[in-house]
């Protein structure tokens, strides 16, 4: 069991004739997923890898192949339209990678998203992707240091994910599902969402939730998971040492009017009784206090 | 990215935003010829330009008082601002190194009869813009927001919508205004929004916007800052980029594709991806140790990057070590390895380095690494790795 992909989910990738596009499109299918089409406006017609069609719109794509789940490489000026593009055509979800998107463009896609009647979940952007270890890679995370188990992990740090998903295979835990949700301050899908799925999901008996500073999503996550989270959590927050109005890497890492710091998070957390990893190194470890696989 | 007053209300002008007539100046020439453009009997406002609040009660590090004052008139307002131009001002934002001014600007000194405040910004939690306005200007509103919380009127605007005419003049009433100045208002009001979502600003606040003794609203200072995500989009915005306001270190980091942030430790760091970069500043801090900066490299980082990433933290004089993390997913172990070796052997490193890699061609990098010859430490795991390069930097002091 797993959240959102599995084995039967059906991709297509939204400019997989572009350089980032097409490579990890193939890193995906050499992982297994099931990458049925490419959209490129212009280059309908074409094959990727002379066996995946390539349609020029999204609808036609998802017409001909049954795509139920769309991985989104469009450069960033042009990719909140791809995005509203996907909506359009009643995707399950999108995974958007990319990075650098106008905050003022994702605050119309997120509108978008809230219009009743939208079947479609964002993930990302500016986010790793999601990947159900042994069954479905969506985005561009290394596959070989995962492996199939009952942890889910949710992120907003790309290769902090790694390192969290690493530690749990060197200590022999695997992953139901780890979902990268973007580094920046609107994205689709938030920690609480993940949380929630992650309970529900039958697959998954434990989570860690890597947070960073810049905005409140982490406090809200942990007063959700303090009311209905009855799964073990550990969490931790990157920036305790971040000065703050400064943006660190991340368009939404940043410590403003006094909001957004890791203590503000570490102390929510904590209050959710959610055991915080001290350090990044120690991710598996505070989660292994709380949680013994089965 | 933030630009200066004059140049915020050069795009107010464009916008219909009212604002009072003035001038730059970035020379003893460009001085004279500003204030000639003003009359003899006119007072003129001398503003000290930098990207930091507080020049009003800031003093220059000659001992010379106020980044912003009245002149009486045109040959007042040369000697003043002959004393800011070149100076260096410090107030509670520049930190105790100031800033150097490099241009001042003059503008029509205006009779004031009241200060409000005005801001548009975007709200990351709900995804939408939020208008503030209140009845308390010229003062830190984050204090007003404290004491008096009901003087602020707080208005969600949705991307999709934009500013309405009924939010104007909800905004415009609450603000007490009646008559043309409630006209003004409203506007004022529009235009500014108008502003706002045109150019991709996060931000613009005017602080104070005021009512003149005159009868009209005026937007006596500006402050706009803009998404650097969408200035691609906007050159003419991009052209407005002060670099003289922002680090070197950072400027140069920046053509290279690399996010360098400078701290005031003295253990280096680069590493692969923002979230574990900060989170490495974190552990060198956990085990006693300070960082001197963040630095992404990013996912995709060639070996070029890399030699250029190393160039610009040894550049910085408190370093004296270098932790690298990288862990590899697209970015392979091989490449990153190469990349130090060359940057090692180039720069002539003279401060203990410390190496963890982990990920994709793992044994390739540590091949490189142990066969170059180099001094440096290869640790395994990132907890090793801080605590090596933490216990290097404290045996050398």
């Amino acid at each position: 069991m797993s959240v959102l992909v599995d084995q039967d989910t059906r991709v297509l990738v939204q400019g997989i004739t572009g350089k980032a596009g097409g490579f990890h499109a193939g890193q995906c299918m050499d992982y297994g997923t099931q990458v049925v089409a490419g959209v490129t406006p212009g280059k309908g017609g074409q094959k990727f890898r002379d066996e995946v069609p390539v349609y020029n719109t999204v609808a036609e794509a998802v017409a001909a192949t049954g795509a139920n789940v769309s991985l989104l490489f469009v450069p960033p000026l042009a990719a909140a339209d791809s995005i509203l593009e996907a909506i359009d055509a009643q995707l399950d979800l999108v995974v958007c990678i990319t990075e650098g998107i106008p905050v003022r463009d994702m605050a119309e896609v997120k509108a978008r998203l809230q219009m009743p009647g939208t079947r479609t979940r964002l993930i990302g952007p500016n986010c790793p992707g999601i990947i159900t270890p042994g069954a479905c890679k969506i985005g561009i995370m290394p596959g070989y240091i995962h492996q199939p188990g009952k942890v889910g992990v949710v992120s907003r740090s790309g290769t902090l994910t790694y390192e969290a998903v690493w530690q749990l295979t060197q200590k022999g835990v695997g992953q139901s599902t780890c979902i990268g949700i973007g580094g920046d301050p609107i994205n689709g899908t938030s920690h609480t969402e993940a949380l929630r799925l992650f309970e529900e999901d039958p697959g998954t008996e434990a989570v860690i939730m890597i947070g960073e500073i810049g905005g409140t999503a982490e406090e809200e996550a942990a007063a959700w998971a303090r009311d209905h989270m009855s799964k073990p959590m550990a969490a931790f927050i990157a920036g305790t040492t971040a000065p703050p109005g400064r943006r660190m890497g991340h368009a939404g890492a940043i410590i403003s009017g006094g909001e957004g710091t890791a203590e503000s998070k570490i102390a929510a957390l904590r209050e959710a009784g959610i055991e915080v990893a001290p350090t990044p190194a120690e991710m598996a470890e505070a989660l292994l206090k709380v949680y013994s696989p089965g | 990215m933030n630009i200066h007053e004059y140049q915020a209300k050069q795009i107010f002008a464009e916008y219909g935003i009212p604002v009072a007539r003035g001038y730059p100046a970035r020379s003893a020439g460009e001085i004279e010829s500003a204030t000639s453009s003003f009359a003899e009997d006119q007072k003129i406002v001398v503003k000290s330009q930098i990207h930091a609040g507080g020049r009003g009660k800031g003093t220059f590090t000659d001992g010379f008082q106020g980044g912003v004052q009245i002149a009486s008139g045109p040959a007042e307002a040369r000697a003043i601002a002959g004393k800011m131009l070149g100076n260096t001002l410090v107030t509670h934002q520049t930190g105790p190194e100031g800033r150097e001014v490099r241009t001042v600007f003059f503008t029509e000194a205006t009779g004031i009869d009241h200060e409000y405040y005005l801001a548009i910004l975007l709200d990351r939690k709900t995804a939408q813009s939020v208008v503030i306005a209140s009845t308390e200007g010229g003062v830190d509103i984050e204090e007003v927001a404290e004491s008096t919380p009901e003087r602020i009127i707080r208005l969600q605007v949705p991307p999709t919508l934009g500013l309405r005419p009924h939010q104007a003049r909800r905004i415009a009433f609450g603000l007490g205004l009646e008559g043309d100045l409630f006209k003004e208002m409203t506007k004022l009001l529009m235009n500014l929004y108008r502003m706002y979502w045109e150019t991709n600003a996060m931000m613009v606040e005017i602080n104070p916007l005021v009512r003149t003794a005159d009868g009209h609203m005026e937007a006596l200072d500006a402050k706009v800052s803009f998404d650097e995500n969408a200035l691609g989009a906007h050159p003419e915005i991009e052209a407005l980029r002060d670099t003289n306001e922002e680090d070197p270190k950072e400027t140069e980091a920046a053509e290279y594709d690399l996010n360098y942030i400078a701290m005031d430790g003295n253990i280096a760091c680069m590493v692969n991806g923002a979230g574990l970069a900060m989170a490495t500043m974190d552990i060198i801090k956990y085990y006693g140790g300070e960082p001197a900066n963040f630095l992404d490299v990013g996912g995709g980082a060639t070996e070029e990057q890399v030699t250029n990433a190393f160039r610009i933290i040894t550049q910085d004089p408190n370093v004296r070590g270098i932790l690298v993390n990288i862990f590899g997913g697209i970015m392979q172990c091989d490449v990153i390895a190469r990349g130090i070796v060359n940057a090692a052997r180039t720069i002539e490193l003279t401060v203990p380095l410390v190496v963890r890699l982990e990920g994709t061609n793992v044994e390739e990098g540590r091949r490189i690494l142990a066969e170059s010859g180099l001094e440096l430490h290869a640790a395994e795991g990132l907890a090793p790795a801080a605590e090596a390069i933490v216990a290097r930097v404290a045996s050398a002091a």
